[in-house]
């Protein structure tokens, strides 16, 4: 009875308008070149050839550093990011004087395209003439070649990412930490809790569908973005510094349209392999809320 | 109270949503009533046509600006430009437009191997009928023909790939132009040991580091003419080719002695041209479109700027490997294939030629016949000239083969920076190029 | 929070709160700001001077003479591409808003199967690219390819994932009590969205709305294949238009790049201010 109500309130006509636009021009396309992963396809025309695109994929000379970087990536990105996201959500929640300034500080970055990004840390990051070698020669430090250092030039790309998109991961915290009924806050003060409990007993696990909203979202943009790598290494020295997703994208850029389908199949299991559990596993957490 | 507000906020998203559909509508017979008016005040004057044409946005193309203000004005023809990305963005999004038969009505492209992944029969017009195709050089239209039928037009002039030299400080060490690779390690060590750069190597952009491969091309036709179809029918491969590899082991050579100055991978093709015009470094390893760009910088040391090509075994045989201009093209799902071929040939003809050259300096001699390198040319392209003129010169590989691998530039760098020897990149490549041929499905492969 | 710091230790605490500031302001302009310093150091710089690419400031300051020939480049292009651009960010985030935020409600309430499927379904929206050929074709077929509205829907479709990833997060952290009350009320579904939960929802909508605009505005590979044509340019294309100019012009590539950066700025600075603390709930409870 009760399960009826919910379902004549929660109706899927509110859900209609959105999965109609998703489906026509998301979906299906995605399906129909999941079908061209299996033929060598100039646009216009195809040939069916089976597997041989998988098979070429996995031969690709450079595939398992390109599994091992984005692995890194999407760890040290999204990691960071929730932890320095939260770090400033909490600081910024506070009633300070300059709050809005601060914030918005924070934000500037994600404001600005990624190719004035990669353009103006591609000059601070000069081994020589950066800003960054520069100021660390002041205190005594050779700062090494942050790009052209094939062991380097992924972690230096990896900071930049989060640079740009801490201030993103902070917006979304602020709006969760927002959500938090004062009420809890001043029941904490009666009890006499301090700050740092006030924080871990009631911040934490009650901003956690944000922050859930944040490991996924920065977790599965780091396994697949590639946008700040193409614009400061190009996945080089080399191939050093490639992504799955780089690599992807250069075969498609090549031309190698079958091909670079077959990668992106791959590339959404490998994925989907990681989310689909992890989305599930934050659902029943929250559902315990 | 409250509810009201709530009310407005959903009155005005739902007015929101209607007037999204209006203007969504109004915008579509908006273009449409643009392209209807073309055709209204046809009176007296010539009917008024309007060309689109997609151009790449990075290059300077003042001389084609100049030239479709000119066709306005005599044919009331009128150009609409529309700018894409360069490189491999670029190709992809043309590809994706021809593909959803949605180019422009002309289109500026590479000529060569590029133009022919593009399955030109299916998408362009044949130009081979036209007269003003009989003003063009014949060695440019192979680039741009499949068959018996001609696709385009030379957009720009020529350019030569050599090494680009610093002649006062050649002067200062008493250095000659080197007639072979060998002579031409020692003038580096003599650079080296005076202190100064003896090779620019501009990594960071990547494009750069495959020069001194592709460069080496006339080394190879001379030596061996049939490697362009050999190699395209799967007969000749860059790793079993000596002369061939020589192209890799040179760039090897380069690195393995030191030449190349620090930081390659932060130093940028910009970097290299002022290093070059500032005497900090004497070699540059570079097509002759970096002069321009040098002239627009410090266009005061243009006379110490020289070119020599990149020199092979036999001093007696020192040529110049020359690179097609990019062309312009005409799309066969143009509703306006007639104005679009009197473009042209406005373009080609000695008028046109002459607005053009008003506009832009040439990098190379023009594929156009009848027209002459002009007097103030910069003294690298009267050099190259002289190669020409000796018939001393070979069209680059991508002009007689319509492969090139897309990982070349990737794999020079690996070589350059020594990741990787000469003869595993040769190999690589090999791999790079048998993809592109089976994409292409070339034949034999 | 600040409500603690009532009582005696004001003043102490106001001090701390001082030296607390400081600390972050001087933390966050050496890490955030200085690179911005660079962008606009550059843009007010010559032709000459910006190739250097120092953040040294500049000997002569030329910054007006930029924006002017900026705004003027290829017959005032960037003025064409801030209509469309703003009107494409617009609409696209109206609607975004309002879908996602419905859809969001109904699979975040519904504990069934069905509903988990479809999430999932939203969810893999993350993880592969738009396939840009086969979506043409299907525009093509809708007739919307090139134009106006097509483009909206397009930009619409490939961030519905994430919009509604965001809306879900913040509807769980909404008691469902809230919607018992109310359908004892009487409400119906859609009134029970629209005239309670969707107010709530205010500390999210501004964040979706500056996430979003932000993104589409900035967004130029999908207007560039989506949405061709020399009068259809975007502002992220227009800074291809300054790349012709490339090896000397960075200085003109600075102030394009600062004065696209505009208008996402104001839209920060406007729904930045509406993300208000710890009241929502407490509100609807008083």
């Amino acid at each position: 009875m009760l399960a009826k109500i919910y379902r004549r309130i929660y109706s899927y006509s509110l859900l209609l308008p959105a999965l109609v636009i998703y489906a026509v021009l998301f979906i299906v396309p995605t399906i129909v070149s999941f079908f061209f992963s299996f033929t060598r396809w100039t646009l216009k025309d195809w040939e069916f050839i089976g597997l041989d695109n998988f098979i070429m994929f996995f031969q690709e000379s450079s595939l398992s550093i390109g599994i091992k970087n984005t692995i890194i990536y999407a760890v040290l990105t999204s990691g960071l990011k929730v932890i320095f996201g939260m770090i400033f959500a909490v600081l910024l929640s506070y009633q300070l004087k300059t709050k809005n300034f601060l914030r918005s500080v924070i934000f500037f970055p994600a404001l600005v395209s990624t190719v004035a990004v990669g353009i103006t840390f591609s000059v601070l990051m000069h081994p020589s003439k950066g800003l960054i070698n520069k100021a660390l020669a002041l205190i005594g430090i050779s700062g090494p070649d942050w790009l052209g250092n094939p062991n380097l030039a992924l972690i230096s790309v990896a900071l930049v990412d989060v640079w740009k998109g801490v201030g993103i991961a902070t917006v979304i915290l602020i709006a969760g930490i927002a959500s938090i009924s004062s009420d809890y806050y001043e029941a904490a003060q009666i009890d006499g809790a301090n700050k740092f409990q006030a924080f871990w007993n009631i911040t934490l696990p009650l901003s956690r569908p944000a922050i859930n909203a944040v490991i996924i979202l920065s977790l599965t943009g780091g396994l697949r973005t590639f946008d700040l790598i193409w614009t400061m290494t190009k996945g080089g020295p080399g191939f050093r510094s490639d992504l799955l997703a780089s690599i992807i994208y250069k075969q498609y850029q090549g031309g190698f349209y079958g091909l670079s389908t077959a990668g992106n199949v791959i590339l959404f299991l490998f994925i989907a392999l990681i989310a689909f559990p992890l989305k599930m596993y934050f659902d029943r957490k929250e559902e315990q809320l | 109270m409250k509810l009201l507000k709530n009310k407005f906020v959903f009155v005005v998203s739902v007015f929101m949503l209607i007037l999204l559909t209006a203007a969504a509508c109004a915008s579509d017979s908006g273009s449409e009533t643009s392209s209807g008016s073309s055709e209204e005040d046809t009176s007296n004057e010539p009917e008024e046509v309007t060309l689109t044409f997609l151009i790449d946005g990075t290059k300077k193309m003042d001389g084609v600006y100049a030239v479709a203000e000119e066709i306005e004005k005599r044919f009331n023809i009128k150009t609409e430009f529309e700018v894409r990305p360069s490189g491999t963005e670029g190709d992809n999004l043309v590809k994706t437009r021809l593909a959803t038969r949605e180019m422009t009505d002309l289109m500026w492209y590479n000529s060569g191997s590029l133009f022919k992944a593009l399955n030109p029969e299916e998408y362009f017009v044949d130009l081979s009928n036209e007269d003003f195709i009989n003003r063009i050089e014949e060695s440019f239209l192979d680039a741009v023909s499949v068959g018996d039928k001609v696709f385009g037009v030379p957009g720009q002039s020529s350019m030569g790939g050599g090494w680009l030299y610093n002649k006062k400080i050649y002067e200062e060490l008493g250095l000659s132009i080197p007639k072979t690779w060998e002579e031409l390690m020692e003038n580096n060590r003599i650079i080296k040991e005076a202190g100064i750069i003896p090779v620019i190597a501009t990594f960071k952009d990547t494009w750069t580091a495959q020069i001194v491969l592709l460069a080496d091309y006339y080394n190879v036709h001379s030596e061996l003419p049939s490697f362009a179809e050999d190699y395209t029918n799967n007969k000749a491969k860059f790793a079993d080719t000596p002369i061939a590899r020589r192209g890799f082991e040179k760039l090897q050579e380069l690195y393995e002695n030191d030449f190349m100055n620090d930081e390659v991978n932060a130093t940028s093709y910009d970097d290299g041209l002022r290093m070059l015009a500032e005497g900090q470094a004497v070699h540059y390893p570079m097509l002759t479109q970096a002069l321009s760009a040098i002239n627009e910088m410090y266009p005061e040391v243009m006379d110490d700027i020289g070119i020599f090509g990149q020199p092979g075994d036999n001093p007696e045989n020192h040529g110049i490997t020359l690179w097609m201009p990019s062309a312009i093209y005409i799309s066969k799902d143009s509703e306006n294939i007639e104005a679009a071929k009197k473009w042209l040939e406005f373009f080609v003809s000695e008028d046109g030629m002459q607005i053009y050259m008003e506009n832009m300096v040439a990098e190379g001699p023009y594929m156009i016949k009848g027209i002459e390198l002009p007097e103030d040319s910069f003294v690298a392209v009267k050099e190259m000239q002289q190669y020409l003129d000796e018939g001393k010169v070979a069209p680059a590989l991508e002009f007689l083969s319509p492969l090139k691998g897309p990982s070349l530039e990737q794999i020079m760098v690996e070589v350059g920076l020594g990741f990787i020897s000469a003869a595993e990149g040769a190999e690589k490549y090999d791999k790079d190029v048998e993809k592109q041929a089976q994409q292409l499905g070339l034949e034999g492969w | 929070m600040s409500k603690m710091s009532v009582g005696n230790t004001k003043r102490k605490k106001t001090l701390l709160q001082f030296l607390f500031e400081t600390i972050a302001i001087v933390f966050f302009g050496i890490i955030f700001i200085v690179p911005f310093y660079f962008i606009i150091v550059n843009s007010l710089k010559t032709r000459t001077e910006a190739a250097k690419m120092s953040i040294a400031w500049p000997e002569t300051i030329q910054f007006w003479s930029n924006v002017i020939e900026v705004l003027n480049a290829r017959d005032g292009m960037l003025f064409r591409a801030f209509i469309n651009s703003t009107v494409i960010t617009t609409f696209s985030v109206i609607i975004l808003v309002i879908i996602c935020s419905m859809a969001a409600f109904v699979l975040q309430r519904r504990k069934e199967k069905s509903s988990k499927y479809l999430s999932l379904l939203f969810l893999s929206g993350l993880m592969v690219p738009p396939a840009i050929v086969p979506t043409i074709w299907v525009m093509e077929l809708l007739g919307i390819f090139k134009t106006m509205h097509g483009i909206i829907l397009i930009m619409v479709a490939i961030t519905i994932s994430v919009t509604i990833i965001l809306y879900s997060g913040f509807i769980a952290s909404i008691p469902q009590q809230i919607d018992d009350a109310a359908i004892i009320d009487g409400c119906s579904g859609w009134r029970l969205f629209f005239q309670i939960i969707f107010p709530l929802l205010k500390p999210i909508h501004s964040t979706v709305i500056i996430l979003q605009s932000v993104s589409i505005f900035n967004d130029f590979v999908h207007p560039l294949y989506f949405f061709p044509g020399a009068k259809n340019a975007t502002v992220q294309l227009t800074l291809y238009n300054f790349m012709s100019m490339f090896n000397t012009s960075w200085n003109l590539l600075f102030t394009n790049v600062l004065l696209i950066t505009i208008p996402p700025f104001i839209v920060f600075l406007i729904f930045n201010k509406r993300i208000v603390s710890g009241m929502t709930l407490g509100a609807v409870k008083a």
